[in-house]
């Protein structure tokens, strides 16, 4: 019992994080229709400079909210430089640009930092909380993880709902021509929505890097597990991409406990080929409308 | 427009040029133009060093693993990110066969084409109903998922070590390495001819109507999940051929030769080759097992240190990926038929035909070309 | 550190090893060649030889093991300084495979068709170099000192292959034979890579522990090694394993290690010497520690965990610092590979480069002026056992066996050791807590080695 109970705490803190990066996905096709397979690689560059600031002594929440800074950036700047002037073209070809900046920003960060591996801290002590009389597998940093992943989707829909930018900005995604044409900015909004994914993939990556071995390549995966979070999610909702994460990181835990790490991903692609013939465009797609 | 152009009777000496046509028959047509292509490519091999055999063996093999993605996704708009897995069945298939039994090596071939076809039978079947990014996905996850089974059961798929695969001997005393390149330009070019005649018969006109609007084509008698899924069996079963052919390249066939990034690269080099077009895939083949080559030599330059350098010749991949998409947006074929047409133009000032965004003529602009978002 | 039956050797100074190194080369190690015979192998002309490898450089296996290479690179360097291997200097080309055996297979012909080397030498991993053995073999192109610990590198079908580090098997017997002698009774649990490293390694383990005592046996793939091994974790803690044996990656070791640690589950750990070094785990165990707190905080987090784990080793480990061995290999380092050094130190990858680099010297020298293919096999097979490397115990080549070390030190990790000190910071070091043992992958016994603890050769002693 206290396995199934351990397994099933480790599905939610990683489900909590494949969250934060489907969020970042979302947020990206929510704008412009485009899977950003660099998401990952985005996050795992800012963590990387966020450890370099650590390395000069600032503290660890400069450091922190540096990341997710630099994460807004970096997101504005990639939707500016590289995404634009894919507009109008085939929708492959932001794929294939996608792929170029995350095969560039490994590039980078193991010309800079090379492959010698490293730790990266985490935010509260990992040791497991005490209950009863046995230490579970939820620790102060994994409540960390859950709260910090709910406050960044409270926000965005927050946004979303409340705020008239936010109701802008689905305004452009949803029309934007006619948006456009009641003088809404939707180029501006389109790199808001680039710069906020920024900031979600951001804070995924600084909640991955302690507990993974943190190297230029420790995104992939997780980036691979948010897609389907996203997918089933739906790739247009942020409560979609939470209740995805959460189902994703349960089932591969569920899969690693009890059959083997090797299956997690075919478990990861029954749960998506499952969800998907249930609701073809996710669990939580509005009301699908078939073009004629 | 065209009667816009020079007269036809003109004697000009290039326009000749022109009126060369080759046969309008579209099976001859392209026997012809594989014919000429196998004479190219065995003046080529047999002048160049083993080592350059084996790179244009590489190549063909890529070219049909490219082939069968861009009739996927360029003539059916179903995206892909799963064909390494496909080449994986493919591989293990013949593999397995070489390993316990004594069948006739185009049995095992085609036993591989045959596995790698009804694994795709078995993903397209599901795929039918997802559309775009939800489509990628799965089969994202399909070519992560898969590999990491062959570790499970290594007793059966041979663990790290793989299965030994094994070349038929050559005839004669032609070496090793151009045998087996020829062998592999005979798929490349086999497979390539029936793919073209495939996409100008009826069945190609059906991809391409279910392509562009999945109800008209419906309304017009075509059954649009049987299309896509014939799409994804002859799409999976031309991976399962590369993926035997890459096998006999390698030399054994283990889990480590179908990684992640396998699949995710054949998807860029398709695009970057030309969406839906056959001989883009040359380009596309040609980058895939060379650019890494040329990066690394390239960042030779740089004194930067064997780990950095090799770090650079990703960077410079990587960019060669932006750049061709954001100058050359229809590839490199896309974008040499762009030129041509416009030499063309200046040379008979003839105002070709061609689509704005796309370079392509107007007739042939597939959907993901066009402006539609 | 201190190993009991190596107190004589530590009033060795580094001076003196400075000093007599250049002498020693131009001495002994390298009888210079007034005029080498015209030799017609491919790869080797009357002045230089080209030899060529193929490992992972980039992608997430080029950790660690990207530093192997270049250190190799440093000890033909240091030969080429002083005139090369019978006036031959020694060209080395290491090509960057990611680990994916398409690419070995590729790269290797390129190495071999191309640019025409005379041997391949340090190529990395069991499942790229199967991929090219056939044709190494097939082409006569020696596959020399391939690193990996499969037992599939002695095969009389492939006479061009030589392993070098012990068979993973030996080590799990060496290991397993110390948790039957020290840990008797408790329950035993497994948890290994899902591949021949694993496989290889439950082997020599299963062949000396009892099988009722072990209760569980877990296994990570590490194509999708992403996260924490935390449900593998679980696992073993509640089948109850007292000693946990581990046959993992460094990544993996620390992956382990972490949530084990974060359930306050404290197993006795038995690892593989491939996934205990402590200046490569320790970095990745620091994130135990919070927000920061500085590198000797977060040296101290990871000495906690590794304090009392079990592994072994071959060669003296980078944290005696009064080995003469790791002197030499310290001062190659600084002199030879200064940006390498500066980045990794002097830690468990890069001083199994310089052995290797060493003992392929070795190789070439005893293979002699006349240097064929086939000459240099002969020279391996005759006189490999003679090798003078930093390994405890000599190699094991001969006509039949293709292993290389085939014995091993068991180490206990502890605080109160001298540390390992690199760029990185400084690591728990350990202390030996068995004497040097041999055995083979098959059915034999593990004994104690009483033969001689190789020192760096004694004319460099006496020229000095």
């Amino acid at each position: 019992m206290s396995l199934f109970i351990n397994i099933t705490l480790d599905g939610v803190s990683s489900g909590m994080i494949f969250a934060a990066l489907a969020l970042a996905l979302v947020l990206i096709f929510r704008a412009t229709k485009i899977i950003n397979f660099a998401q990952g690689a985005m996050a795992m560059m800012t963590t990387f400079l966020a450890s370099s600031l650590l390395a000069q002594g600032l503290g660890y929440w400069w450091a922190f909210v540096a990341a997710l800074a630099i994460g807004f950036v970096l997101g504005a700047l990639v939707e500016r430089v590289l995404i634009r002037p894919l507009k109008g073209k085939s929708e492959l070809n932001p794929v294939v640009v996608t792929i170029g900046l995350l095969v560039v920003l490994e590039g980078i960060a193991g010309v800079i930092y090379g492959n010698a591996s490293r730790g990266f801290p985490a935010a509260y002590s990992q040791s497991g909380l005490t209950v009863g009389r046995s230490k579970i597998a939820f620790s102060h940093f994994d409540v960390f993880i859950v709260v910090a992943v709910l406050v960044l989707m409270i926000a965005i829909l927050v946004l979303f709902r409340a705020t008239t930018l936010g109701l802008r900005m689905r305004a452009s995604a949803f029309a934007g021509e006619i948006a456009r044409l009641l003088g809404v900015r939707v180029g501006m909004l389109l790199t808001l929505g680039w710069a906020l994914a920024g900031v979600a993939g951001s804070l995924a990556g600084l909640l991955v890097a302690p507990t993974s071995s943190f190297s230029p390549y420790y995104m992939d995966l997780v980036l691979v597990y948010a897609f389907t979070a996203a997918v089933i999610g739906g790739l247009e909702s942020p409560v979609g991409a939470l209740i995805g994460g959460l189902i994703t990181g349960l089932c591969i835990s569920y899969v690693g406990g009890y059959l083997g790490s090797g299956l997690q991903p075919l478990g990861a692609l029954v749960l998506l080929m499952v969800a998907l013939m249930a609701r073809p465009e996710g669990i939580f797609a509005r009301h699908s409308v078939r073009r004629v | 427009m065209r009667q816009q152009g020079p007269p036809r009777h003109s004697l000009d000496n290039t326009s000749w040029l022109r009126r060369f046509r080759l046969p309008t028959q579209p099976l001859l047509r392209h026997l012809i133009l594989a014919l000429c292509g196998a004479g190219i490519l065995y003046l080529v091999t047999s002048s160049l060093s083993p080592y350059n055999d084996y790179e244009i063996g590489e190549i063909a093999l890529y070219v049909i693993a490219l082939a069968g993605l861009s009739l996927l996704t360029g003539m059916n708009g179903q995206i892909s990110l799963g064909n390494g897995a496909f080449m994986a069945v493919g591989a293990y298939t013949m593999a397995l066969l070489m390993t316990h039994t004594q069948m006739n090596f185009i049995v095992e071939l085609l036993a591989a084409i045959g596995a790698a076809a009804a694994m795709g039978l078995v993903i397209g079947i599901p795929a039918t109903r997802l559309k775009g990014p939800y489509l990628a996905g799965m089969t994202l996850l399909f070519a992560l998922a898969l590999p990491p089974i062959a570790d499970k059961w290594s007793t059966t798929f041979g663990g790290d070590q793989g299965l030994t695969t094994t070349v038929p001997n050559a005839p004669g005393n032609i070496n090793p390495e151009e045998w087996l390149a020829w062998i592999q330009i005979i798929g490349a070019l086999i497979t390539l001819v029936l793919l073209a005649n495939l996409i100008q018969s009826r069945f190609g006109r059906s991809f391409r109507a279910v392509r562009d609007d999945e109800i008209a084509a419906s309304v017009a008698g075509i059954h649009v999940g049987r299309t896509k899924v014939l799409a994804f069996v002859i799409s999976a079963g031309c991976a399962g051929l590369a993926g035997g052919f890459l096998g006999l390249s390698t030399g054994v066939v283990n889990t480590g030769e179908f990684p992640l990034t396998l699949s995710i690269q054949l998807l860029a080099a398709m695009v970057l080759g030309g969406t839906g077009s056959l001989m883009g895939m040359w380009w596309g083949a040609v980058l895939l097992v060379y650019l890494s080559q040329w990066s690394t030599s390239l960042s030779g330059y740089f004194n930067l240190g064997s780990g950095a350098s090799a770090y650079l010749a990703t960077i410079i991949f990587g960019v060669v990926l932006i750049v061709v998409m954001i100058a050359a947006p229809t590839g490199i074929q896309g974008g040499l038929r762009w030129t041509w047409r416009r030499i063309l133009g200046l040379l008979f000032r003839q105002p070709a035909v061609i689509h704005p965004a796309s370079g392509l003529p107007d007739d042939r602009v597939p959907i993901y070309q066009s402006d539609e978002r | 550190m201190r190993y009991s039956n190596r107190t004589s050797i530590g009033r060795w100074t580094s001076t003196f090893v400075a000093g007599a190194m250049g002498v020693a080369l131009a001495v002994t190690v390298l009888a210079p060649s007034a005029g080498a015979s015209g030799s017609s192998a491919p790869g080797v002309t009357s002045n230089t030889i080209s030899i060529g490898a193929t490992v992972p450089l980039t992608g997430p296996a080029a950790p660690g093991y990207d530093e192997i290479a270049p250190a190799m690179n440093a000890v033909f360097d240091w030969v080429n300084a002083h005139g090369g291997v019978n006036g031959r200097k020694i060209h080395y080309t290491y090509l960057d495979d990611g680990y994916n055996p398409a690419n070995t297979a590729t790269l290797t012909r390129k190495l071999v068709l191309q640019d025409t080397v005379f041997a391949d030498v340090g190529s990395l991993g069991t499942p790229t170099q199967t991929a090219v053995q056939a044709f190494l073999n097939s082409e006569k192109v020696p596959q020399l000192f391939i690193e990996s610990g499969c037992n599939c590198w002695s095969n009389p079908k492939y006479p061009e292959s030589f392993g070098w580090q012990p068979p993973y098997t030996v080590e799990g017997k060496i290991l397993g034979a110390y948790i039957k002698a020290n840990f008797a009774g408790k329950k035993v649990g497994y948890l290994t890579q899902d591949d021949e490293f694993g496989q290889d390694f439950i082997k020599g383990l299963d062949m000396e522990l009892p099988s009722a005592s072990v209760v569980s046996r877990q296994t990570y793939d590490a194509a999708t090694l992403a996260g924490p091994l935390s449900n593998q974790v679980a696992a073993l803690k509640s089948a109850g394993a007292q000693v946990v044996a581990l046959a993992t990656i460094p990544a993996a070791t620390a992956l382990a290690m972490l949530p084990a640690a974060a359930i306050g589950y404290q197993p006795q750990y038995v690892i593989s010497n491939v996934g205990a070094d402590a200046p490569t785990v320790g970095p990745l165990l620091s994130s135990f520690t919070q927000k920061g707190g500085g590198t000797a905080a977060q040296a101290q987090a990871a000495a906690g965990l590794l304090n009392g784990a079990i592994t072994d080793s071959y060669f003296a480990p980078e944290s005696e610092v009064s080995n003469p061995w790791v002197q030499v290999e310290k001062k190659l380092l600084v002199d030879y590979a200064p940006s390498l050094y500066a980045k990794s130190g002097l830690d468990g990858n890069t001083q199994y480069g310089i052995a290797l680099g060493y003992t392929f010297i070795q190789a070439l020298q005893a293979a002699g002026k006349n240097l064929t293919r086939s000459g240099l096999l002969t020279a391996i097979a005759k006189s490999g056992m003679n090798f003078v490397t930093p390994g405890f115990v000599p190699l094991s080549y001969s006509s039949s066996v293709h292993y290389g070390f085939q014995g091993a030190q068991v180490i206990k990790l502890s605080s109160t050791a001298p540390p390992a000190v690199t760029p990185t910071g400084s690591w728990i070091g350990g202390t030996a807590v068995s004497p040097v043992e041999m055995t083979n992958v098959g059915s034999g016994p593990v004994t104690k080695y009483t033969g001689k603890i190789s020192t760096p050769p004694k004319k460099l002693v006496s020229t000095s």
